[in-house]
């Protein structure tokens, strides 16, 4: 346990375990770690977990465990769980087509960045981005590790409605609407894939601690895709660990 | 076995307990504003706790029952009437086919549940029945109740119920909450603000979160990293005013929150209409524990009688 974490209370059903004070990867394996901890040794009464950047909620069920005896349980679990991840997590291969129509703001973020299209799409594409957490809508991650080079501020005007799909620039993050939203990214691109579907047993394809990698792909490729998602046939690649 | 909506009023939504374990992924826990109305509504019909009910704002809606059943309103006082004739809420009623539902505004309080005998059948979407309207899905279609929808009545366990009756809660503006998880963000001053002035509801309040205009709540700045939003957690605006956190909240959220509503208090406040006024105090979390379990010690003998 590190000398930084500490408990919060959130109302007579929640907690907040706090690992930092900063957004880094670093704290972020560690909530991580202890989350596959909490898996492993169910403790009776816990209801759900919501990992954050640089927190975990915990929501419980004061009939089954009392708050003061869960902190005790919780605390002494901190002590035995390490800050290593060795497995890392998946990495989610995402197909995009940048620019065009599916991506109408990909020029003026070139533009902003004293760039080329090509040059934007190649960066924003050879990073392997972790997912800190998920929240705002099913399914949206917030992704850490936007090259500095295209960091672009939203737009002054949100749209109100971005289609699913849509992955976008908005100041220093980068991610993709799972859900057709409003919103004030710039957008640069769309995945046929499909983030969030009910009819999947997991209905959100990845989860906090995994990574994503965009690839960028022809028109063609993007219409063949987009034809196999919807006739539920494509299946999308993932790795271990990072490139 | 159905009912027909003929007005759906201002904001009638099919509900249960809600959407809980989905939250790492995003997924809103959506679910009735009052558990409590919701759970002596599905009592009182003879259902099992946890079959969806209607949920009714500020006005009621207008059906045809398409079947002989049972229902029971609690909550507000919509005035309902069955064929012209008044019929009392937190009591059971039996119906007929082709028997003609009217409601109007409420006599009092924000929130009437209608729950029919069997439940509401609308499809289980990741263990739940609500409607969650921002990504549209469960409930029905995803959306409020309006003209011409045929809502499904589900076959589930029941017990014959004749002229089963529950008290009706009264309610003073007391809200009870718990300080933290971010109180350290509010200057003592800003606290004893909050802990002392009355704050009315504003008419901007939803089922997402529940607003309020009062004294300003002094503070030391309120943008904190996103973290998990508990169900009552009490942000503060940039105005320094409380928004409480209701059942449409989103999961995560960067803003301070100085304090959270008590789980037994949620319900008072779910009933609250724009402009009436509630006062916060502070209790500490073993208080609330202790009324959490007495209450839901009382929910499961009722339950347990069925």
């Amino acid at each position: 346990m590190n000398e930084k974490t500490e408990f919060l209370i959130a109302g007579d059903c929640g907690l907040i375990i706090k690992f930092g004070d900063t957004i880094d990867s670093e704290t972020n394996n560690r909530i991580r770690s202890f989350c596959s901890v909490l898996e492993k040794k169910r403790i009776e009464g816990i209801v759900e977990v919501v990992p954050t950047f640089n927190s975990l909620s915990v929501y419980y069920d004061p009939c089954i465990i009392k708050g003061d005896r869960l902190i005790k349980k919780l605390s002494s679990l901190l002590k035995k769980s390490g800050t290593n991840s060795q497995d890392g997590g998946r990495t989610f291969i995402i197909p995009v087509l940048y620019g065009g129509e599916w991506g109408e703001d990909l020029n003026d973020v070139a533009a902003h960045a004293h760039l080329t299209a090509e040059e934007v799409i190649k960066i924003h594409s050879s990073t392997d981005y972790l997912i800190y957490m998920l929240g705002f809508l099913p399914g949206f991650a917030y992704l850490g590790g936007l090259d500095d080079r295209i960091v672009t501020p939203r737009l002054d005007t949100p749209r109100t409605k971005i289609h699913a799909g849509a992955v976008g620039i908005g100041g220093e993050q980068t991610g993709i609407y799972p859900l057709a939203s409003p919103g004030g990214w710039r957008l640069i691109g769309t995945t046929p894939v499909k983030i969030y579907d009910e009819s999947r047993d997991e209905p959100i394809l990845y989860k906090a601690g995994d990574k994503i990698r965009f690839e960028p792909v022809t028109e063609e490729e993007f219409a063949e895709i987009k034809k196999q998602v919807e006739e539920n046939r494509y299946t999308v690649k993932t790795v271990k660990g990072e490139r | 076995m159905s009912i027909k909506i003929t007005n759906g009023g201002m904001l009638s939504t099919i509900q249960d307990a809600g959407r809980t374990g989905a939250q790492s992924t995003g997924f809103s826990v959506s679910g009735v504003m009052d558990c409590d109305a919701y759970r002596d509504a599905n009592h009182l019909v003879g259902n099992i706790n946890g079959e969806a009910v209607i949920e009714m704002t500020y006005n009621g809606i207008c059906a045809e029952f398409l079947c002989d059943t049972v229902i029971a309103f609690t909550g507000g006082n919509f005035s309902p009437t069955i064929n012209g004739l008044s019929v009392p809420s937190y009591h059971s009623v039996s119906v007929k086919r082709g028997d003609i539902l009217k409601m109007g505004m409420t006599m009092d309080s924000m929130r009437c549940y209608m729950a029919v005998k069997g439940g509401f059948d609308v499809p289980v979407i990741m263990g739940s029945r609500s409607t969650n309207m921002k990504i549209k899905i469960g409930g029905f279609e995803g959306r409020k109740l309006k003209t011409g929808d045929i809502i499904p009545i589900g076959h589930g366990i029941t017990e014959p119920v004749r002229d089963r009756v529950l008290p009706k809660p009264e309610y003073n503006n007391e809200i009870r909450v718990i300080l933290g998880p971010q109180d350290k963000y509010f200057t003592q001053k800003g606290i004893d603000t909050f802990l002392s002035c009355e704050y009315t509801v504003s008419d901007k309040s939803d089922r997402m979160g529940y607003r309020f205009d009062g004294a300003e709540i002094e503070n030391n700045g309120t943008d904190i990293i996103s973290d998990g939003i508990a169900q009552g957690s009490i942000q503060i605006s940039s105005n320094g005013q409380p928004i409480i956190m209701m059942a449409d909240r989103q999961t995560t959220g960067g803003y301070a929150k100085i304090a959270t509503v008590i789980s037994v208090d949620i319900p008072k406040l779910a009933q609250k209409k724009p402009g009436e006024k509630v006062k916060f105090t502070a209790v500490t979390l073993k208080e609330a524990q202790k009324e959490y379990i007495k209450k839901e010690k009382y929910y499961r003998t009722l339950f347990l009688e069925d």
